[in-house]
């Protein structure tokens, strides 16, 4: 082992472990908040405005892009509903999202690196950030090395995001730790910090590519936003959250706001330092407020871009 | 009035928590003096299915906690008692006139709630903390064996047979039943109140066919870790013999001599079917 | 700190948009996202008055005596309960016997077993109210009794159906009988809960009971009673005498119980040991406790603060193997002393029916004056207190979570029971140090240990003179665990094998 992944071991050891049982009782205690009424009504409206719309799909052409961004800018046919954070795609659909978003405020997020496995030779990664950078990408989503990561190699690991950093230039950087496969709660901690020493403020980290069977979880975004919380007070660099994958339902949003609520508090409730990475789950928050306004549960089908018939 | 024609019921078989007939489509009959159904008769391809259910449920089964267990065991009771005055009429099916219906039910019943009462018991009398001579603690742990074979007698075909698949499923085993070849109806309603007792698909498959036909297959599948069978003396040879190929651990009973059902439960019954792991950790600072 | 809002949160200016704006690590837990009161509206059917259970029955005392029930979260009064003297006790005792000769002694043990089974699932489908009517009873947050309290209750009684046909596996080579009648008290803290402890094992075990429940928390025991008809409990198995101390010494005392069973403080089971010394009845006592939390440097740090906060705050620390002393190591004690005023933050200090609440009402003014008393003299005695501002309810018994530091082992917040929440932080330097301050106290229910080492957990463990250890854990109830106290802090087990065998006779 190197003297320099020594020393990274060492930090990672510094900060600690995590009890895998003690997390997930504390994060239950999350689901079983109340949130009525007024409190419903922002926590609702909140979360649309943390979404990144999200398509990643081998099939995704132009026309889909139009439809995604027309949907980010205006989600449902009522001035109260505000829009999304950003839109989510793959880098070469970039610049047809960027024609469709600009001057509305809705951000441009590529995925970079060779999403989701990241196994191609660096410097193809880091001229697929430029070239989604050129083409007017606001923010990258990058992927970690894993492999690096868990045969040890902590170092390859943080300087290759601190190259992709470099290639981002002034687009913000959210950094992919894929939780599926770093599997242990420890070893999602670790790569936080790993993460976080190389970032700027409100660079993000992320929770995972939403292509593997097992992505966010509140117990993972808790271990993340707890090493985003010891980051802070240790330094003062404030890192952004993103969990991404397996966010469906407007009460699970809830639930991983009232996270937030409780571990980083009032200054992390805002889409600069917390994003949902989700497709469907804006259309169940539009059918939970439109409830909330009319009294009545919705059929799925009243809103756009539904994918059920039913 | 004019009398109304009833609608009979197919009897089929509770494999993964469906209900299926054999891949064979093949049936027999049973009949009461009068035709009274045509039973599933599954071959060796449903057995090899009705592992494949089991082998699903196993990690799902076995990860429970003994209370999990118990409250699903118990809701068993709760839907077999609802069906009492049913189960006794099909147990009376082939019995010619011997025996007492109800009471087997009653007793099927009484046993039920029996091995609901172990699931988060047996552990504290099977495992331990051992004494070693050296600064470790060592504790046993009880885990199941795994996917079990039931092989039921045709006497008392529903106590008998739930007599030997409940201490089995009680540690987090999960089990494929075949029923009794000439009484095989109370195990057909048997699978329609499993399905409705909270107890996962796959964890318990009952099949029905003979005897001769399915057997070998039983004692040769390699992933059927144990066997707890009632049999005559061809069908005990071939069970061991063939278990001895891939080291079952095989429990049998003999078909020719009386077994007493109604008092056949105990915790030995459940240790048959468990496996102990014991574990060294150092004590100190 | 939080209160149950009734404030609409526009209304309150946002703690950030105060004076100065957040230092460079600060974290605002303040108000941007104010929860809206969210009552919890099930009816817990609670009678306007209750009588004594005896023999299947509810009947008034003999010579009509009464008291109030109030709801310490309001004050407001609940119910009036029935004062039982020593001629009702003396009525309950009769017929429990009776029951037992002539009923529950003739039933084949899983007869006895599925009478328990039925009053779990009785008490599983009306388990919304029973946690209803034990918040409003005795101030614990609806949060905990709905998720805690009421489904372990059931859980009791369920584990203890299965032993009741079991009995002969429990004395490898003896037999075992019932002791016949047994008399029981339990106190405030976790009414029905304790209910459950204490009938649970009796009735598995074979035998009748006289119970009283405590005079501040007696409603949810008396529903019960209404289970126990509805279950068809056999008339006389069990009998619910109501009323205070004297009462209570009535039960403990009377001839005819062959075993007695007291839950609460060292100081009244001491003096029931007193009246009871030459009596030849046999006695558990589940007494108090000042539980020593012990984090190591290496401990997951963020999950301890959760089991130290769960650890003191749980049921407004009114709980026997509370984690009141926190020894922590002095290398992270700075550390420690921030993440614990951080999470409290966010703790919920209010109304115990809000659905939010964290920290209910304390369970009576005595309790609260005591708790004020014992929180005066930690800083008059020097300690350094912490209590997170917020605002407390006009009406009812309230007080701030609180944490003291720079506490020794001399300070009386390091020695006396609190029963409140009120946390005491020590150091510690090393592991034989940690042993010394956690073993110097005449308790021992209860203890915690923090380390991500599993061969000190197990030292430690086999070192701690407690009853119960939990590692990397705290507060864990299951009914199969036994949970008893060694020293003061009592003597015999509830729960699994053990706390079965102290309501047998061994043949």
């Amino acid at each position: 082992m190197t003297a320099r992944n020594r020393s990274l071991k060492r930090l990672v050891e510094t900060h600690g472990a995590v009890d895998a049982v003690g997390i997930e009782e504390r994060v239950a205690k999350f689901t079983t908040r109340s949130i009525k009424k007024t409190a419903k009504l922002w926590g609702l409206n909140r979360a649309v405005t943390m979404i990144d719309l999200t398509t990643l799909e081998g099939k995704d052409t132009p026309g889909k892009i139009a439809s995604l961004c027309q949907k980010a800018i205006a989600p449902f046919d009522l001035s109260t509903i505000p829009s999304v954070a950003a839109v989510c795609v793959y880098p070469a659909m970039v610049r047809h999202a960027k024609r469709h978003v600009e001057g509305t405020g809705i951000r441009v997020a590529s995925v970079a690196t060779a999403f989701p496995s990241g196994q191609t030779a660096l410097k193809t990664r880091l001229e697929e950030v430029r070239t989604a950078v050129q083409d007017g990408a606001d923010e990258i989503d990058m992927v970690i090395n894993r492999g690096a990561f868990l045969s040890g190699d902590f170092a390859s690991v943080q300087d290759e995001i601190a190259q992709v950093l470099a290639a981002c230039g002034a687009s913000t950087l959210k950094v992919i730790l894929e939780t599926s496969e770093l599997e242990t709660y420890d070893n999602i901690r670790a790569a936080s910090f790993l993460a976080m020493q190389v970032l700027r403020p409100n660079d993000f980290i992320k929770t995972s590519t939403g292509k593997t069977s097992s992505n966010a979880t509140l117990a993972n975004n808790q271990v993340m936003l707890e090493a985003i919380r010891d980051f802070y007070l240790e330094t003062g660099t404030p890192i952004s959250m993103k969990p991404a994958g397996g966010i469906r339902t407007a009460k699970q949003a809830l639930h991983f706001l009232v996270a937030v609520k409780e571990t980083l508090g009032d200054e992390w409730l805002n889409n600069t330092r917390y994003r949902f990475g989700a497709s469907s789950l804006l259309n169940d928050l539009l059918r939970q407020l439109e409830k909330e306004r009319t009294g009545a549960y919705q059929a799925p089908y009243t809103f756009s871009e539904a994918d059920g018939a039913y | 009035m004019t009398s109304r024609l009833p609608i009979t019921k197919t009897p089929k078989c509770y494999v993964g928590g469906a209900f299926i007939r054999s891949e064979s489509a093949r049936t027999y009959a049973i009949r009461e003096g009068e035709f009274v159904a045509n039973i599933p008769q599954c071959t060796r391809k449903d057995v090899r299915n009705a592992v494949e259910s089991a082998a699903k449920a196993g990690p799902g089964w076995q990860k429970r906690s003994g209370y999990n267990r118990g409250q699903i065991l118990y809701r068993l009771g709760e839907m077999l008692e609802a069906r009492k005055a049913e189960l006794a009429d099909a147990v009376s099916l082939g019995s010619n006139k011997t025996g007492n219906p109800t009471k087997e039910v009653e007793a099927t019943l009484d046993r039920i709630l029996y091995y609901a009462g172990w699931t988060d018991k047996y552990e504290q009398l099977l495992g331990s903390v051992n004494p070693v001579a050296a600064p470790f603690f060592n504790f046993t742990v009880t885990e199941p064996t795994g996917i079990c074979c039931v092989i039921a007698p045709d006497d008392s075909p529903l106590l008998a047979l739930l007599s030997l698949i409940l201490p089995i499923i009680t540690s987090g085993n999960v089990v494929v039943a075949l029923a009794s070849e000439t009484r095989p109806y109370p195990a057909i309603l048997l699978g329609e109140i499993l399905a409705t007792s909270d107890l996962p698909g796959g964890t318990v498959n009952l099949l029905t066919g003979f005897r001769k036909e399915i057997l070998p297959t039983i004692a040769t599948h390699e992933h059927i870790r144990g066997i707890s069978a009632v049999a005559n003396p061809d069908e005990r040879k071939l069970l061991h013999t063939a278990a001895a190929e891939s080291i079952k651990r095989v429990h049998t009973l003999p078909s020719e001599s009386p077994h007493d059902w109604l008092t056949a439960q105990s915790l030995q019954a459940i240790a048959n079917f468990i496996e102990f792991k014991t574990v060294w950790h150092p004590i100190g600072a | 700190m939080k209160t149950s809002a009734t404030k609409p949160a526009a209304s309150r200016p946002s703690r950030a948009s105060r004076s100065r704006g957040p230092s460079a690590r600060e974290l605002i837990f303040g108000d941007l996202w104010e929860f809206d009161p969210a009552p919890e509206t099930a009816d817990p059917y609670i009678r306007s008055s209750y009588g004594l259970f005896i023999n299947g029955k509810f009947s008034p005392a003999r010579k009509g005596g009464s008291f109030p029930s109030i709801s310490p979260g309001n004050e407001k009064k609940l119910t009036d309960l029935a004062l039982a003297d020593a001629a009702d006790v003396d009525a309950a005792y009769s017929a429990a016997s009776k029951a037992y000769e002539k009923v529950w002694s003739k039933l084949p043990g899983n007869e006895r077993g599925k009478f328990l089974y039925r009053i779990a699932r009785l008490l599983q489908d009306r388990a919304r109210e029973f946690a209803v009517a034990e918040s409003l009873d005795g101030g614990k947050p609806i949060k905990e009794s709905r998720d805690f309290d009421v489904p372990t209750a059931a859980a009791h009684f369920f584990y203890h159906a299965g032993w009741a046909d079991k009995l002969d596996h429990l004395a490898p080579g003896r037999q075992v009988a019932p002791y016949g009648v047994v008399g029981q008290v339990i106190p405030w803290n976790f009414p029905l809960l304790m209910l459950a402890w204490k009938i649970a094992p009796a009735l598995a075990a074979g035998n009748c009971i006289v119970i009283k429940p405590a005079e501040t928390t007696s409603i949810t025991a008396l529903k019960l009673c209404e289970v126990f008809q509805e279950a068809g409990l056999p008339p006389g198995v069990v009998n619910v005498v109501t009323g205070a101390g004297e009462t209570g010494a009535a039960v403990m005392s009377h001839p005819l119980a062959s075993k007695v069973a007291f839950t609460g403080s060292t100081e009244v089971g001491k003096a029931i040991m007193r009246s009871l010394a030459g009596t030849g009845k046999k006695m558990t006592m589940e007494l108090g406790g000042k539980a020593a939390n012990i984090v190591f440097e290496d401990a997951p740090l963020g999950q301890a603060v959760e089991g130290i906060i769960n650890g003191i705050f749980f049921n407004q620390g009114h709980v026997c193997c509370a984690g009141s002393r926190l020894l922590v190591q002095e290398s992270i004690a700075d550390d420690m002393l921030t993440r614990l005023k951080l999470r409290m933050q966010s703790l919920r200090v209010g109304d115990p029916l809000d659905k939010n609440t964290d920290i209910g009402a304390i369970n009576s003014k005595e309790q609260l004056t005591r708790i004020s008393e014992l929180v005066k003299s930690g800083v008059a005695e020097g300690a350094e207190l912490y209590q997170t501002p917020c605002r407390l309810p006009s009406k009812g018994f309230y007080f701030p979570p609180s944490i003291f530091s720079k506490v020794t082992q001399s300070h009386r917040i390091a020695r006396e029971e609190i029963f409140g929440p009120v946390l005491s932080i020590l150091t510690f330097r090393t592991p034989e140090e940690a042993i010394e301050k956690a073993n110097n106290t005449a308790y021992g229910l209860s203890a915690g240990v923090w380390t991500d080492k599993g061969s000190r957990i197990l030292k430690m463990a086999s070192q701690l003179k407690a009853g119960v250890v939990w590692a990397n854990t705290y507060n864990k109830f299951d009914p199969a665990s036994p949970f008893g106290g060694y020293k003061e802090s009592g003597f015999g087990r509830e729960g699994g094998r053990q706390g079965l065998l102290d309501y047998c006779k061994l043949l």
